[in-house]
Formats: structure tokens, sequence, C-alpha cells
């Protein structure tokens, strides 16, 4: 019980309630877009964490189980006339079942060589679903007008999107502060250090990795139903992403990886200076500053590798002792 | 007197070399057992076998009456086998006490993590980290880690405790200290197999001593057989007529 | 469908799959001789298609001519990239090398969208056909094939034949070894960089001879090459070619049998199986 006094999980919690509640309070369609992507890049970082940060394995594909979800969960709801709910569960459900079955096997690999196989794994997913007649091949599926009604229209289902994905980020956060405080997180983390002292303090490290590989996915693959549901259609291109994924990573490394706060920071921080971008209409010479968002990103993703690459809230424990009480 | 370990013809195999050979011996409960030999004879590679790590690819391992010789390293922790390592493996981002912690935890015993707390302060106490408690085990010095390594192994509260030369890369009062903890861990009832290069350590506290050469057994009994028997002396210092000749001067 | 057909599919898919073969080299060695996996390679096999397409466009330039300007200011590339974002961080854990030249890419190709835009480019370059029996060759295809074999001995005998080349050996087999006995690491290191991204730019350049390419065409052929780099072996710069053949008959046979988007579904699973059956790969010893 005296875990849940910790200061650092507080201060994180109530970060992310604020910026779930903000856009409700404001009522405000404009401001719950910009909250809907805050709190989505949040809550993808944060499920990374758990693999990445956490036990130590760093995945370039994470998309694949955001993308497996959100089409599972649109074939429910365009094919199968479910309701929103059950698609969302049957998206993250999906997920959980790939990275179970992935897990398996893939998590026999390490370092540099497990990296490249969940790339290799978001492109077989992605070039196979293009084939998948079932799931619109290379134009996916797409969602009927109609299909908001139940809602109470296009406008309402918006809203109702956004509380589910609010309630997502939060609980996210309350679960991945669950694991890092439990014997199971000590767990990941002493296979993150060394994964044979790991073994041999008796770690069962096959299942323990596989457990936070499908944990990692399930919030990944309910978001994706929220966020096509959304868009109204899904096509393999925007499911699997590469790109996506990437963002995730960088958005941890910002913030400091197999922290709490960090991939929240990270993302919230990552968010605001690729909304400052985009919205901005700076120039140099005939060059738009908008069009450079990948060099800057690149260029901050550089900048942390080679001086910071505990991120910031890594850098500021290691600065600021005292803060360490403070900041998870 | 019950036999708690028991290797029967154990050998290993690397490819093309035979690393270990028929090693045969009994380990009773509540003794300590010295392994001894020159450099590279196999010591460490039979504590891989043993502990899971590199399985023995010949003979049986049986540890509580159970046919261990393929169990993995986590399976055996679980029956309350536990190790050092010769270089040590902290887990560095993690502090002293949450190390510690971890061999509690995924031990045998499996507590749950405030009990898990609970056993670290009295196993910090009883090494003497108490004082380092929530310092990252990554900044600790040699002779610190190598404590940490040995309370890890103990929090877990094992049956068999496998010590990889705890003595190693320690001064002569840290050598001291060591052997009286080691004589301490022996008084709580768990037998230990000790590897050690230091021979005046490995006699003191050794109840019997097997001697690895090569990969082959080529001596087995008390300390004192051992120091006069000519083939361990020739293993150590090569030359079998160096052997008879110094036995001859005593 | 007959056995011409399928002859010139097999063996045009063998010729391009060599030169994929040339980037995958690059790769390979830049993993054999310093663990790091290069993401980067992309950006340097577009800018390789790039840079043959303006020298051409712009200056009439013969491209095979253009391909040793391009190689050598690939080389060049490639060690200032390797002295400012890899250098610091070479020693360090891997995923630092790994985001390292991922950064690279990301800088590399949102200047060179910014700059080039996503339309695609085509050289417009044709050296003609030939019939040999019931094969049609072209001739692009040809003269690319012989500049790999160029490549393939010149990286050879750079590698066994000369003293650099037996330093790059060193390093790649014991670094702090080849420290002691006196040998610059560092340089070496960058020069073996820089020897990987100037075969990737290479081999830009003679893709850009065969098709019509955008910025991110780079990318794709990045991932052809890490198959083949795999099936090759990683650490193994020669095992490359041999890789490069596999992907050649695979790309040249699948598309007769099966619809071609279903390919790139067989490449990836091949990826991924190899890397967890053999990760040292068809040519590579235990690891």
């Amino acid at each position: 019980m005296k875990r849940w006094l910790h200061p650092g999980f507080w201060l994180v919690f109530v970060l992310v309630v604020i910026l779930g509640l903000w856009p409700i309070f404001l009522k405000n369609a404009a401001t719950r877009e910009v909250g809907f992507t805050i709190l989505l890049a949040i809550t993808m970082a944060v499920s990374l964490n758990i693999i990445m940060g956490y036990t130590g394995y760093v995945s370039f594909g994470h998309v694949v189980f955001y993308g497996l979800g959100g089409y599972v969960g649109m074939y429910l709801l365009n094919s199968m006339d479910a309701s929103l709910p059950v698609a969302v569960l049957g998206g993250g459900a999906a997920a959980g079942l790939l990275a179970f079955l992935l897990g398996k096997a893939i998590l026999r690999l390490r370092g540099a060589y497990f990296a490249l196989v969940t790339i290799g794994v978001n492109e077989a997913m992605r070039t196979f679903i293009s084939n998948f007649k079932p799931f619109g091949g290379p134009t996916g599926i797409e969602l009927q007008f109609s299909i908001y009604k139940p809602y109470g229209g296009p406008a309402q289902a918006l809203w109702l999107t956004y509380y589910a994905v609010a309630a997502i980020s939060i609980f996210a956060v309350v679960f991945s502060y669950f694991v890092k405080s439990s014997k199971f997180g000590l767990g990941l983390m002493s296979i993150r250090e060394d994964e044979d002292a790991a073994e041999v303090l008796g770690i069962v490290t096959p299942d323990v990795k596989t457990m936070a590989f499908v944990f990692s996915a399930i919030l990944p693959g309910m978001l994706g139903v929220l966020f096509f549901f959304k868009n109204g259609n899904v096509e393999p291109r925007d499911a699997f992403r590469l790109g996506f994924s990437i963002e995730s990573l960088v958005m941890i490394m910002l913030g400091g990886q197999g922290t709490l706060l960090g991939p929240v920071i990270g993302a919230l921080g990552y968010q605001r200076l690729r909304g400052l971008l985009l919205t901005s209409n700076l120039m140099i010479g005939s060059w738009a500053l908008k069009d450079f968002q990948l060099v800057i990103s690149g260029i901050l993703m550089l900048l942390i590798i080679l001086f910071i690459p505990s991120g910031l809230i890594g850098w500021l424990k290691q600065r600021i002792p005292a803060l360490r009480r403070v900041l998870l | 007197m019950t036999i708690l370990l028991s290797l029967r013809g154990v050998s290993k195999r690397f490819g093309g070399l035979q690393a270990l050979s028929k090693i045969t011996f009994d380990l009773p409960q509540g003794q300590i057992l010295g392994l001894i030999g020159p450099n590279g004879a196999g010591k460490t590679t039979l504590f891989n076998a043993i502990n899971g790590v590199f399985p023995a690819t010949g003979g049986h391992i049986i540890f509580r009456d159970k046919d261990v010789t393929h169990f993995k390293p986590y399976e055996l922790a679980k029956m309350g086998m536990a190790r050092t390592h010769q270089i040590v493996r902290p887990l560095n981002e993690l502090s002293v006490r949450e190390n510690i912690m971890v061999g509690a935890c995924f031990g045998h015993e499996n507590q749950d993590i405030s009990n898990a707390a609970k056993i670290a302060d009295e196993v910090m106490e009883f090494v003497g980290l108490m004082v380092r408690a929530d310092q990252l085990a990554g900044s600790l010095n040699v002779a610190q880690k190598k404590r940490l390594e040995m309370a890890r192994a103990l929090a877990a509260h094992p049956v068999l405790l496998l010590l990889d030369e705890v003595l190693a890369g320690l001064n002569s009062s840290e050598i001291d200290n060591m052997i009286q903890t080691v004589l301490k861990i022996r008084e709580q009832g768990i037998t230990i197999i000790m590897i050690e290069h230091l021979m005046k350590a490995v006699m003191n506290v050794s109840d019997r001593i097997v001697v690895l050469d090569y990969g082959m057994q080529i001596a087995e009994g008390s300390p004192e057989a051992i120091v006069n028997d000519p083939k361990v002396i020739e293993a150590y210092l090569g030359d079998p007529r160096l052997a008879e000749r110094l036995l001859e001067e005593e | 469908m007959n056995a011409g057909t399928i002859l010139t599919s097999l063996v045009d898919g063998l010729l391009i799959g060599v030169v994929y073969g040339i980037a995958a080299m690059g790769l390979n060695l830049i993993w054999g001789v310093m663990r790091v996996i290069n993401l980067a390679h992309g950006a340097l096999i577009s800018l390789g298609m790039f840079g043959v397409y303006l020298l051409f466009s712009n200056l009439g330039l013969n491209p095979y001519v253009s391909l040793c300007l391009i190689a050598v200011l690939g080389l060049l590339m490639g060690v200032i990239i390797y002295f400012v974002g890899i250098a610091r961080v070479i020693n360090g854990p891997y995923l630092s090398t790994l985001l390292a030249t991922f950064s690279i890419n990301m800088i590399i190709i949102g200047l060179g969208t910014a700059a080039f835009t996503t339309t695609p480019r085509d050289i417009g370059f044709s050296l003609g056909s030939t019939q040999v029996g019931p094969l049609t060759l072209l001739g692009t295809r040809l003269v690319a094939a012989a500049v790999t074999l160029l490549v393939t001995a010149a990286l050879y005998t750079f590698l066994y034949r000369t003293r650099m080349g037996k330093y790059i050996r060193a390093v790649s087999n014991n670094r702090a070894a080849a420290e002691l006995m006196g040998i610059p690491s560092s340089r070496v290191l960058a020069l073996s960089f820089g020897i990987g991204t100037m075969l990737a730019a290479i081999a830009g350049g003679l893709i850009a001879t065969f098709f019509s390419f955008t910025i991110l065409s780079g990318d794709l052929c990045q991932q052809k090459s890490f198959i083949i780099g795999v099936l090759g072996g990683l650490g193994n710069p020669l095992g490359a070619l041999l890789g490069g053949l596999i992907l050649g008959v695979l790309e040249g046979l699948l598309p007769l049998a099966m619809p071609n988007t279903w390919v790139p579904v067989i490449e990836f699973l091949l990826f991924i199986l190899i890397l967890l059956i053999k990760p040292s790969g068809l040519l590579g010893g235990r690891q």
C-alpha cells in the first residue's frame, strides 16, 4: 500500500489527468484534436516503454500492434456490426495475441537483432495485409457514414472517442507505475541490466519477457481502433507506418527511457514541437520550416543520443540527486 | 547424512574441446567443498554445468534427489541453488537493496516485494552493505560488488551456494572478513562449494577438496591429504620430479 | 509463358539482385568491422541515385563516369558521418549507434525531401538490349553486372592484399588487440564506414540506370539490402553477393508464379526466418 503514496507517481498521474480533462473542460473541438494526438502519443510511448525501457528490448516495429489492432477493430465494426467497445477490446485482444505468439519466437533474439526483426515483422504484416482481401487489400477498410449514428452522430462520436482515449491514457500511466513498482517490474529491470544473471537469480526470462511484450501491445491495439474509427478508414500505409514507432522511440529517448515520467514528458514535448513546426509560417530562404519536421526530429534525436542518452528525466536525476525521490 | 548434490561422470564438450571429463563426487548436506585446480582446469565450467548455464554434455547431476542435468538456471534457483560469479555481475542501474531483493523475490522462497525488502535489510546487515543500501550497484568498488554478489545469493536463503572466487581481488583484511562470513553462512545450514585459488583460505575453510586439472578430476579428499598428493603438486608445479623432491624435503 | 520469358525474368532478377548486393556488401562490412547496423544506408543509396541523375541531367555526364565521382563523394560522406555521429557512441550500448545512424537517415532524407520533393525521377538512360538465344538482356543490366564484378574484385583485393585491408580485418576481429598492436582504430573505423557508404552510393547510382526513383526509394533498397545482408551473413561482405543472387532469383521467379504484391511478403518472412534460425546467415560460421 505504501507504494501508492509515492510523489513521483502522483506527479505523472495528475499531469495526465489535467491533459485529459483540459479539452473537456474547454468544450473546444480544436483543443480536443490536439489533446487526442498528445494523449495518443503519450500512451504509445508509455506502452513501448514497458518492453523497451523496463525490459531493455528495443522494438522499432511497435506500430504493428497499433495497426493490427486497428484493422481488427475496423473489421469488427464494418463487417460484423460490432459496437465500438467490442471493437476496441477486439483490437486490443488481437494485438495481445500477436505479441504472445511473436514473443515466443523473437524475444529469443538479443540486442540489435531483435530491433531488426521487429522492423521485418512490421513490414511483413504491412505487405501481407495489403494483399489480404477480407481486410480490403491495398485500399483498406472504409466505414459507412451511418456507423456514427448509434453514437449520436459524428460530432458526438468524436467526443466519445476522446473520452475513451483519455481514460486509456490515464490507465496506461497507472498500469506502468504498477508494473514498475511490482515484483514483476523488478524482474523486467533485472533482465534489462543483465539477462544471464537474471536467469541465474531465478527469473523465468522467456515467460516474463513475453508477458511484458503482451502488456506493451494491448493498449496500442485499442488505440488503433479508436484512431481509425475517428478517421473513418484504415489503409495499410497508415496503419503500419514505421515512422510512427520511431516517433514513439524518440519520445521515450527524449524524456528518459525506463522512467515513469520520461515517456509522458517526451511525448508532450515532441508533440508540442511538432505542432509548433507545422503551424509556423517561418521561412528559411525559400523553404518553409514546416518541411523540415523530419530533419529537426533527426537532429534532436542525434543530439540526445550523443549528449544526454538518459533523456531529460535521467539527466535531471543525475544532476540534482534530491529530485530522485520525486522524479520516478 | 543426506547427499545434497551428486555428480556422476559429468562431462562437457565445446566443439572439439573436452572441457570436463567424467567428474564424479557426492556432496553431503552442510559440508564446505573446495574446488581447486590450475587456471583453465574447468572449475567455472563445472559451476556452469551444475548451474544450468552451459549444461553438461555427458553424465548426470542429481540435486535434492532430482536429475537436474538439463535444467535451466531459473529452475535450479527455484530449487534452492544460488551462485556467485567470478567476474561480478551487478544489476548496475538498480540500487544495492533492489539487487538483493531480486535474490529474495525469485529464489526458491519466491518472496513478495515487501518481505523481500525485509530480507534484504537482514542480509545487508550480515555482509556489511547497509550503509550503501540506496546506492546504485554500478557505483560500488570491486570488494563491495563481491559482497553484493554474495548478498544477492544469500537473500534467496539457498540450500546450496556456489561461490566462484569470492576472494579474488581482495586485500588481506577483506579476505579474513570474507572467510569469517563463509563460515557463518555454513553455520546457517547452507551447503557450499567454493572455487578458490587462495590456498590458505581453501585449506582452512573446506571440509573436503576436489582437484581438477585439464577438465579431469585428479584428486579428492581432506585438505591434508590433498596437500601431500603428488599428482596435485605436479598439476600446479608441472614437474613430477620437483614434487617428489619437495615431499622428500618434508 | 515459355522458357524464354522465364529465363529472361530469372536472369534479369539475378542481374538486378547483385547490384542490391553491392549495397548489402557495404552494410555487412560496417556490421562486420564495428558491429553497427547502419540505418542511414538507405539515405546514401538515395544520394547515389540523385547524384547520378543530377550529373546526367545537368552536365550530360555519362552515368558510369559519374559513378566514380559518386563513389568518392559516398566515401567522404561516410567518413564525415562517422566522425560527427558515430565516433562518440561507438563504445556505448548498441541502441546508441542504432539510433544515431537512424537520426542521420532522418536528417538526410528530410533535407532531400525538401530539396528534391517526392516526384519520381528517371534518368531515361538506355543502352538498348541484346538477344542471347531465348534471352533478352538489357544493356544497362549487363554493364551494372560488370561494374558489380569489378567492385567486388576491388573490395576483395583491398581487404586481402593491402595493408589497410589487413588493418580493417584486424579491427573487425578484435579492436582492443588491434589498438594494442598500434593500429589507429579510429581512422580504420572511419574508413570502413566510408567504404560501406561508398558501396551504398555506387549501388544507388547503378539502380538509377534501371528504374525511376524518388528520394524515398533508398529506404526500400535498404530493406532489400538488409534481407540480402542477413541471407549472406551480416559480417560477411562477400556473402552479400550470394544473398543478392538469391534475392535476384526470388524476384525474378516469384512474380511469374504469384501476383507481384506478394513478393515483398515472402521476402520479409524470409528475413524474419533467417534471423530466427541462423542469424549468422547462410554463409556465416557459428556465432
